[in-house]
C-alpha cells in the first residue's frame, strides 16, 4: 500500500458525466491493500463503471464481509453507505437492507473464502431468492489476510506458496450461480479491465441477482508458478466466451456487425446490451447451455470468461413479495399502524 | 370415601395421544367454562411430535383469577393407556378419574382413594360412526359433553361455540352438536346424580379480559409498533409469533388500491441468515423483527455483537424453551437469561424486556421496535412457551392513535444541508446515543462506513486506545440511559412491615400471584418486585437493599436473573435468595409457597447468623 494521500484536488477540465461527476468523485479512500493486488483493479473497474452509467454516488450501498476483497468497499465510492459485516454473512445482510429500501444499488463484494467457504450457504439462497443486487466475488483462491491458506475455490493439484498441492474440489462459484437461478452470471480477470468494466456495467444494470466471479491474483501469496490462479496462469488459460460491447439506450449507435456475431438483448430498463460471441454457437440466453459450456472448459484446464448468462426479463425477490414500490423504510404510521378502532374490534372477537 | 367439593376452583387435566384432535375438544371445554363468566387458564403440555406421543392439557378453573399453575390435579380425564399408571397417580386423594371403560381394567389399575367414573366411549363411538376418523375426533366431543354435564356446564355455551366454529359448515355443526349429546345422555343415564363435587357455576369475574396466546400477541404488537421486515427460521415454540404475523398482516398492511404488500416477511436459511436480514433492514431504516429460541440466539450472537458494536437497531422475540442444546423444544424455562444479557464475544450487553402475559408481549413487542430503534441496538423481547403457546385471560389490547414511532436519531437531508455536524459515533447530546444516517440521504453530506472493528468518533478505522475506549464507554453510558427508557418494575407492598422481599418477572408472575397470598394467609408476608426489563432500573438496587433477605424466583437451574442481579447491581450474594423451578412445566403457586415457607421456617431454626457466612442453598424441593 502506498502512504501518499491522493489529492483532493482535480484538474478543472476532467470530464464530468451527466450527472454532473467525475470520475474522481467515485474514488474511496486510498487502498491498503497490497501493491498490485487484483482487487485494486476491480475497484477501479467499478469506478469506471458506476462513472460511465451516470450512477449517483450516494444511491448505492456497498456491503461486503470479512477478508481482503471485503476491505474494498473502503477503497471505492466513498460518498456511499458501506457496511463491512460478518465474515460469510454479507448477502443476508444485504438482503436485509435491499428488503428496507428498494430503490438503491446494492453492491455486495466478496472473496472466495468469504462467498465459498464461511458463506457457501449464504451465497447460494441469495441467488435463489432472486436479490436484485451486484454480487462480486474476487476470487484468488487463497485467505490473504490470514497469510496463504487454501479456499474452497483453489482448483485441485494447484500449489501454495510453500509447494504444497490442493488435494480438495474446487467450488465453481459462477457455475453455482447458474444452477442455482442467478439471472445475469459473468467472470472476468481483474487483469482484463476491458473485459471486466462492461461485465460490471450489465450487472449494475440487470434487476435481479447479478453475480460475477472475478479471477484476481493474490501478489503476496498465490501468484506463483504451480498456482492455477496467478497471472500468468489465467492469462494463458483465459478464453473468453462472450464480451459485451455495448450498453445503450440508442440502439444504432453501431455498424451493423455480420449476422451471427453479435446478439442484441433488450434489457428491463430499455436498454439493450449487444453481446459479441466469440464461441459461435453460444447462446448466453440458455442456461444449461452456459453451464455445459463453463464446465466444459474447465474440465480442459481453461478459464472460461466473459457473459455467461442473462435472463432479460427477470423478476427479483421484491417480485415474489408484492412489496409496495415506495420502500418499506419510508412508509409511516398510516400505513403500518392499524389504529384503535381496529384494535378494539380485534378484542371484541378474543373474549 | 373423601370427595373434592369446589365451585370454580379446581383442577382438570386431560392426558391424550398426540394428533388425535384431543387440543381443540379441550380448547372448547376450556372457553366453555370462561364464557360462563368464570377465569380459566388452560396449559397444553406437549412433547416434539406430530402423532402418537403423549400430551396433555390442563385447566385451571378459577373464579378468582388465579391463572398460574396451582400444582396437583382434581380431575383427570385418563385418554392414553401409555401415561395411565403415572395419570392415576397425580391425583389427589379424593379426585375424579373419568376414562374410557370400552375395555374392563383390572382393580390394581385404580387407587382406593379416588372416585373413578368410566364412560365406554369407544364402544359408543363405534356404533354411532363407521369412518375411523370420525369416530376418534368425536371420542373428544363425547369426553366434552360427558364433563360438561357431570360439571354443570350449560350445553347451550358450547353450542353457541360450535356454531362459531363451523359458520357456514352446517353438516359439521350438526355431526357435532349430536356427539356433544351423546355424551351428555350418557352421563345423565349412567353415571347418577351430582357423582362429581367438581362444579361451574355462572359469574360474571372474566370482565372484558381478551382470551389469546403470547405469540399471536406479541406479532400484533410488531404490526402496531410498525415492523415491515421479518426474517425467520422456524423454531418451536416460536414459529407462531412469525405465522401470525404474516396473517395480520394479509389483513392489516396491504395496500386498499394497488394490493401491495407494506410488509416483507422472508423465512430464511437459518437464523443467522435471520439475523443477518434483521441487522441490513435495521441499518438501512427499516424496522425489523425475527422470532426464534434458545439455539437460534445461540447461533445469531455474531451478528448480535456486530449490532451492539455497529449500533444498528435489531429486535429478537425470544420465545425461551428447555436448554441447553435441543434440551426439552416443547417445554417451557426462563433460561437464556445470560445467553442473551450478555449475548457474543467480548464486552457485550443488550436490553432485556421480560412481559408477563400475552398484553405484554404486544405492549413489549411494541416498545422494543421504538428502543431498538432510540437506542440504535438490539433489544430482545424474553417470551417463553409457557406465554407464547398457551391462550391465557389478559387485559385488552390498548392503542394511543397519537402515538407516533420513535424512529431515534436519525439525521435527514435537510438536517446535514442546515450544517448539523455528523460524527457516528459521537455523544453530542450527553445520553451515549449518536446520530446516524441512513443510505442514499444526501449527495454529498452523512455517508459512513459501518464496521464490526473499532473506529474514532466519525466512523474511521482505528486500532487506537483511546479511540476504543471513547467507544465503549460510551456504550456503557447509552446502556445507562436505557435504564431510564425500557419498562419500569412493578412493586407490590405487603400488607404490613416485612423484612423479605421477592424478585420475579416473565411467566412466573400469574404463580407468584397466587403464592404472595398463600404466603401472606400463612403469617409470611413478602413485598414482591415483579422485573420488566434490563438493565436494572435505580429501584431494583433499592428494593434489594430495603430488605434482609430477597427471593428471587425463577424458571431455570443456575438462578440466571440472581447473578444478573449479583453482577450488575453488585449486591451481597447472601441477602438473594434463589427459588427455582426447571423440570419444563410451568411454575406452580405451590411450588413457589412451599419453597418460600420451609426457608423461613427453616431460618426460625437455624439462625441466620450460622449461615452468614455460607452460600444460600438452593430452595428447590
Amino acid at each position: 500500500m502506498t502512504f501518499i494521500a491522493k489529492p483532493r484536488l482535480h484538474h478543472p477540465t476532467l470530464a464530468t458525466n451527466k450527472v454532473g461527476y467525475t470520475r474522481r468523485d467515485y474514488e474511496g479512500k486510498i487502498s491498503t491493500l497490497c501493491a498490485g493486488c487484483g482487487h485494486d483493479s476491480i475497484s477501479a473497474a467499478i469506478v469506471q463503471a458506476c462513472w460511465q452509467l451516470d450512477i449517483e454516488p450516494h444511491r448505492v450501498a456497498k456491503l461486503s464481509g470479512i477478508g481482503c476483497s471485503s476491505k474494498t468497499p473502503d477503497y471505492f465510492l466513498g460518498a456511499s453507505h458501506g457496511f463491512n459485516t460478518v465474515h460469510g454473512r454479507m448477502p443476508s445482510v444485504l438482503t436485509g437492507a435491499n428488503l428496507a429500501n428498494r430503490e438503491l444499488l446494492y453492491l455486495g463484494v466478496s472473496g472466495d473464502g468469504d462467498s465459498a467457504s464461511i458463506g457457501l450457504g449464504q451465497f447460494a439462497h441469495a441467488m435463489r431468492r432472486g436479490v436484485n443486487m451486484v454480487y462480486i466475488v474476487e476470487n484468488n483462491g487463497v485467505y490473504g489476510l490470514t497469510k496463504g491458506q487454501f479456499s474452497a475455490t483453489a482448483d485441485r493439484g494447484s500449489k501454495s506458496k510453500k509447494g504444497v498441492a490442493n488435494a480438495d474440489n474446487p467450488i465453481d462459484l459462477a457455475a453455482l450461480a447458474l444452477q442455482l437461478g442467478a439471472t445475469y452470471v459473468a467472470r472476468g480477470f481483474s487483469g482484463d479491465k476491458a473485459q471486466l468494466v462492461p461485465l460490471i456495467e450489465g450487472a449494475i444494470r440487470h434487476q435481479g441477482a447479478a453475480f460475477i466471479d472475478v479471477v484476481s491474483p493474490c501478489v503476496a501469496f498465490n501468484n506463483h508458478a504451480g498456482s492455477t490462479k496467478s497471472y500468468d496462469y489465467v492469462r494463458e488459460h483465459n478464453e473468453a466466451v462472450a464480451r459485451i460491447d455495448f450498453i445503450d439506450l440508442a440502439k444504432t449507435a453501431e455498424a451493423s456487425p455480420a449476422p451471427g456475431e453479435t446478439i442484441d438483448l433488450p434489457q428491463a430498463d430499455g436498454s439493450v446490451m449487444r453481446l459479441r460471441k466469440l464461441h459461435a454457437d453460444y447462446d448466453p440466453t440458455d442456461r444449461l447451455a452456459a453451464l455445459g459450456l463453463v464446465q466444459g472448459l474447465a474440465a480442459k484446464g481453461e478459464v472460461a470468461t466473459g457473459l455467461f448468462y442473462v435472463e432479460s426479463g427477470a423478476a427479483d425477490m421484491h417480485a415474489g413479495l408484492n412489496t409496495s414500490a415506495t420502500p418499506l423504510n419510508r412508509l409511516a404510521e398510516a400505513e403500518l399502524c392499524p389504529g384503535s378502532v381496529v384494535l378494539h374490534k380485534l378484542n371484541a372477537s378474543l373474549r | 370415601m373423601k370427595r373434592l367439593e369446589a365451585v370454580n376452583d379446581f383442577v382438570v387435566k386431560f392426558a391424550n395421544v398426540n394428533g388425535s384432535g384431543s387440543a381443540s375438544a379441550n380448547e372448547l371445554l376450556a372457553k366453555a367454562i370462561l364464557r360462563m363468566g368464570v377465569p380459566v387458564s388452560p396449559r397444553n403440555i406437549f412433547p416434539s411430535n406430530i402423532q402418537g406421543l403423549p400430551t396433555w392439557y390442563e385447566v385451571r378453573v378459577s373464579e378468582r383469577s388465579w391463572l398460574g399453575r396451582r400444582g396437583g390435579i382434581d380431575m383427570m380425564v385418563a385418554m392414553n393407556p401409555q401415561t395411565w399408571d403415572a395419570d392415576v397417580r397425580e391425583l389427589e386423594p379424593g379426585g375424579y378419574l373419568f376414562y374410557d371403560s370400552t375395555r374392563e381394567l383390572p382393580s390394581s389399575a385404580f387407587r382406593s382413594d379416588i372416585n373413578v367414573l368410566g364412560m365406554p366411549m369407544t364402544a359408543i363411538c363405534n356404533a354411532t360412526y363407521s369412518d375411523p376418523r370420525q369416530r376418534q375426533l368425536f371420542k373428544n366431543i363425547l369426553y366434552v359433553g360427558a364433563l360438561a354435564q357431570l360439571m354443570g356446564i350449560d350445553p347451550a355455551v358450547i353450542e353457541t361455540l360450535f356454531s362459531e366454529q363451523y359458520k357456514g359448515k352446517e353438516k359439521l355443526l350438526a355431526s357435532n352438536v349430536q356427539a356433544l349429546h351423546l355424551g351428555i345422555d350418557f352421563a345423565r343415564e349412567h353415571l347418577g346424580n351430582k357423582p362429581v363435587g367438581l362444579q361451574v357455576l355462572r359469574r360474571d369475574r372474566v370482565g372484558n379480559r381478551i382470551f389469546i396466546d403470547g405469540n399471536a400477541a406479541a406479532a400484533l404488537g410488531c404490526v402496531y409498533g410498525g415492523a415491515t421486515v421479518c426474517a425467520w427460521y422456524p423454531i418451536t415454540p416460536s414459529s407462531s409469533v412469525a405465522e401470525a404475523f404474516q396473517s395480520y398482516c394479509k389483513k392489516f398492511r396491504h395496500d386498499a388500491e394497488t394490493g401491495a404488500a407494506n410488509y416483507a416477511i422472508v423465512q430464511a436459511e437459518d437464523e443467522i441468515a435471520s439475523i443477518g436480514m434483521v441487522t441490513g433492514a435495521g441499518w438501512n431504516g427499516a424496522r425489523a423483527f425475527t422470532t426464534t429460541s434458545g439455539p437460534g440466539v445461540s447461533l445469531m450472537t455474531e451478528f448480535i455483537g456486530l449490532a451492539y458494536f455497529a449500533e444498528i437497531p435489531v429486535t429478537i422475540i425470544n420465545v425461551q424453551r428447555g436448554g441447553p442444546s435441543t434440551g426439552m423444544p416443547t417445554r417451557t424455562q426462563q433460561a437464556d437469561i445470560l445467553s442473551c444479557a450478555y449475548a457474543s464475544h467480548g464486552d457485550t450487553k443488550h436490553v432485556l424486556l421480560l412481559p408477563e402475559d400475552p398484553k405484554e408481549c404486544f405492549d413489549h413487542a411494541a416498545a422494543a421496535l421504538d428502543l431498538a430503534d432510540r437506542l440504535q441496538t438490539p433489544v430482545f423481547v424474553m417470551s417463553d412457551l409457557d406465554i407464547g403457546m398457551n391462550q391465557r385471560l389478559c387485559e385488552p389490547f390498548e392503542w394511543d392513535d397519537s402515538r407516533r414511532l420513535d424512529r431515534g436519531k436519525v439525521l435527514s437531508a435537510a438536517d446535514l444541508d442546515a450544517g448539523r455536524e455528523f460524527a457516528r459515533y459521537k455523544d453530542v447530546d450527553g445520553d451515549g446515543i449518536p446520530w446516524r444516517t441512513l443510505p442514499g440521504t444526501h449527495e454529498s453530506k452523512g455517508a459512513y462506513f459501518t464496521r464490526g472493528t473499532t473506529r474514532d468518533p466519525y466512523a474511521g478505522y482505528s486500532e487506537a486506545g483511546p479511540d476504543y475506549i471513547y467507544n465503549v464507554k460510551r456504550l456503557l453510558q447509552k446502556f445507562d440511559t436505557a435504564s431510564t427508557l425500557v419498562p419500569a418494575p412493578v412493586i407490590r407492598k405487603a400488607s404490613r412491615k416485612t423484612r423479605l422481599g421477592a424478585i420475579y418477572f416473565g411467566s412466573t408472575s400469574p404463580a407468584m400471584d397466587e403464592a404472595l397470598e398463600i404466603l401472606a394467609n400463612g403469617g409470611i408476608p413478602i413485598d414482591a418486585m415483579r422485573l420488566r426489563a434490563f438493565p436494572f432500573a435505580d429501584s431494583v438496587a433499592k428494593f434489594i437493599a430495603a430488605h434482609d433477605e430477597v427471593f428471587v424466583v425463577e424458571q431455570n437451574r443456575d438462578a440466571q436473573m440472581r447473578t444478573l442481579l449479583l453482577t450488575e447491581l453488585n449486591a451481597k450474594p447472601s441477602r438473594l435468595v434463589p427459588v427455582l423451578h426447571f423440570d419444563g412445566t410451568p411454575i406452580t403457586a405451590r411450588f413457589i409457597a412451599g419453597a418460600i415457607t420451609r426457608h423461613v421456617h427453616a431460618e426460625i431454626v437455624a439462625p441466620k447468623a450460622d449461615k452468614a457466612s455460607k452460600p444460600p442453598k438452593e430452595t428447590v424441593k
